[in-house]
């Protein structure tokens, strides 16, 4: 077995377990510690199929930012998770037999697997090969190129995101003094104050 | 290249500029105070990008390698989508400003929400038609919670986002098995995949697909959203949540169902008519019992998808354009309701009790009589509009060899009938306790008498609307 073929079972192995953990640990934060082990571990994985790119993507962005603020959020709200499986525990039986009957219809269908006739043609190579150009320009070719329309209404949902989020929670209070920037660098020292002569005993 | 398909997308880029435009005007100006100049100058941008699609005409074109279609059938349901949205905004106007909901995100949020609906009737790809279908529902989800001060409003938005999120799981599920066994996720080559029969795997991504775009049209049984969310969204949002969100996803739905598995009609005929069928029976008489118009309303959209979808079961192209008439009409006549929906007030305050119409015939007799010509021609009464709608479906199901389910459409369609009679009982035979507010309310009083007006002057032609159907109807199913 050579040190490629380690490193993968080495980082398959932590992805599974981690993902089991995050499910069955009974403190949150420690299932969210679990979840960013799984990310790393996904990582590795991207980097021994050659995409480097994909693999600091999830370091930078699930890792350094989802993760980190999933762990914020759990940390900050008081959620008592006790109750909400206890809530939960009611339904289990219904959705246990659900899930059963899905699962079961679901492996007659992937036990039947078969391609559609003509698959490989459509499916195509949407990417060169590694030698001829690296994964990063490739992702960004396909990226702004064929996918521009999807790129951009992805930018768009955002923006709906963002728009939502300031409509729904954003309060201009009116009972409240706020400071105005430009009326403290406009102030003039001279006429801000006014000195006057108080004779002993007369007052204004 | 890029060029060339930006030309096709202009429309739809027209509304997005103008939408940033529009936020960031208001943002550095007078902010809300400017709310109403852009609800207006929204319809009549509306108007305009309506007005360009519908004189366009031209042969099919495709963008970006397919994934955005324009054909006929795209540019028919994107004017409808236009002009209802526009007409929404016009009726609702008034109500927004009285009950202060008057912000400026409400109109650029329903022009996003347009953009949406637009690329979701154009859509050639899984992936254009779950972008399009989310900027939709994401607009939507705001808009429902726009009243953030009142639960009512903020359950109905967390409601709609929540199983919302659960039906676009389900698509993309279905999604990503189709592309799983097809190979791509181009509508034309998931057509090659399933000519001369889908495998088992094609199916279920299929059904599973169908499954979420029957929540986003309510179709029961996945309609349990519906009655909630329209009670508690304020009534203007709630009109345009009947009307042309249900156009787009219809036309989405045919699109998927024709575009994409056009060849195996049969594995899908059967789901859609089902379907048809629970949501054309549960509307009915799940209707019977409410006392709240908009929970009414609610129910009288789901049986009106039920219909529409009897439509697609046919799965031929009498059956598509069959749809896209009774769409049209449906709106048309929801346009009018919610106008007088939105003009109900006591005391200032919006009612939506239905036994608070008891007695208006007395009060205003004009007002009670479009509103007696809209409930007849939304149950179905001819010689009304809303008959022809219901007779084309009807006669594209028959055609079909569908005959069980044009039986059963019309057995539903006599239950439906009770509710609607109902509410002209109220008005022209009930007692009067405490009298309606006149209304002040003249953008809605004129699209109450429009819409009853087309009802009523619609019988001679329906206004070409048929001829128009039928011609986009063929450049869908080929």
């Amino acid at each position: 077995m050579g040190v490629v073929d380690f490193t993968f079972y080495l980082f398959s192995l932590t992805t599974v377990l981690a993902g089991l953990f995050v499910v069955v640990a009974r403190n949150p934060v420690h299932s969210v510690l679990w979840l960013i082990l799984a990310f790393l571990s996904t990582a590795g994985l991207f980097v021994l199929i050659g995409a480097e790119f994909v693999a600091m993507l999830l370091i930078i962005v699930y890792v350094g930012a989802v993760a980190v603020l999933f762990l914020f959020v759990v940390m900050m709200l008081d959620v008592d998770f006790a109750e909400l499986k206890a809530e939960m525990a009611k339904y289990v039986p219904l959705a246990g037999l659900i899930g059963v009957v899905i699962l079961i219809q679901l492996s007659m269908a992937f036990g039947s697997w078969q391609f559609s006739e003509g698959f490989d043609g459509r499916l195509g190579n949407p990417t060169p090969a590694l030698s001829e150009m690296h994964n990063t320009e490739a992702l960004g070719a396909i990226l702004y190129d064929r996918y521009f329309l999807l790129f951009q209404l992805a930018g768009l949902i955002l923006l709906v995101a963002m728009i939502g989020a300031i409509v729904l929670t954003l309060r201009h209070r009116t009972d409240i003094k706020r400071q105005n920037v430009l009326a403290q660098m406009y102030r003039d020292p001279a006429k801000a104050m006014e000195l006057k002569d108080v004779k002993p005993g007369q007052g204004l | 290249m890029l060029a060339s398909d930006l030309s096709i997308l202009l429309p739809e880029i027209i509304l997005a500029v103008f939408a940033m435009l529009g936020l960031i005007t208001a943002v550095y100006t007078s902010k809300d105070g400017l709310a109403p100049v852009l609800v207006w100058l929204t319809v009549a941008v509306f108007v305009g990008v309506a007005a360009m699609i519908g004189l366009s005409g031209g042969p099919t074109q495709s963008a970006f390698g397919g994934m955005f279609i324009d054909d006929g059938f795209s540019r028919f349901a994107k004017v409808v989508i236009l002009l209802s949205a526009a007409a929404i905004l016009l009726v609702g106007q008034e109500f927004m400003v009285r009950d202060d909901l008057m912000r400026f995100e409400y109109p650029m949020l329903i022009t996003l929400a347009a953009v949406g609906m637009m690329v979701m009737v154009s859509a050639g790809d899984l992936m254009t038609l779950y972008m399009g279908l989310e900027l939709q529902s994401l607009s939507l989800y705001v808009v429902a919670a726009l009243r953030r001060d009142s639960a009512r409003s903020t359950e109905a938005g967390l409601k709609y986002f929540v199983l919302g999120a659960l039906s676009s799981g389900l698509l993309l599920y279905g999604a990503s098995l189709t592309y799983g066994f097809a190979g791509t996720t181009l509508f034309s080559g998931i057509f090659e995949a399933a000519e001369g029969g889908a495998s088992l795997g094609l199916v279920f991504g299929l059904v599973f697909m169908i499954a979420g775009l029957a929540f986003k049209v309510s179709a029961a049984p996945f309609h349990m959203w519906t009655p909630d969310v329209y009670e508690g969204s304020p009534t203007p949002v709630t009109a345009f949540f009947a009307t042309a969100p249900k156009v787009a996803a219809m036309g989405l739905f045919a699109r998927l169902a024709h575009d994409a598995f056009g060849g195996v009609v049969g594995d899908w005929q059967q789901i859609v008519a089902l379907l048809a069928v629970f949501s054309m029976f549960l509307g009915a008489i799940a209707a019977i019992g409410q006392t709240d118009i908009k929970r009414l309303m609610a129910y009288s959209s789901i049986t009106h998808m039920g219909f529409a979808l009897m439509g697609l079961a046919a799965g031929d192209e009498q059956g598509v354009s069959a749809m896209l008439i009774y769409m049209a009409i449906y709106v048309t006549m929801n346009i009018g309701t919610f106008a007088f929906i939105l003009s109900m007030t006591r005391d200032g305050r919006h009612v939506t009790n239905i036994s608070a119409l008891n007695g208006l015939s007395s009060r205003e007799p004009v007002k009670a009589l479009a509103l007696l010509v809209l409930m007849f021609s939304l149950a179905g009464v001819p010689p009304l509009v809303g008959f022809f709608g219901k007779y084309a479906v009807l006669v594209a199901a028959v055609n079909a060899g569908l005959n069980w389910l044009a039986i059963l459409g019309v057995i539903a369609s006599v239950i439906g009938a009770f509710y609607y009679i109902r509410i002209v009982y109220f008005m022209y035979f009930g007692e009067e306790r405490e009298p309606l507010d006149p209304s002040g309310n003249r953008l809605a009083m004129v699209g109450l008498m429009t819409a009853a007006a087309i009802m009523l002057l619609g019988v001679f032609n329906l206004f070409g609307i048929d001829d128009l159907a039928m011609a986009a109807a063929a450049t869908l199913v080929n």
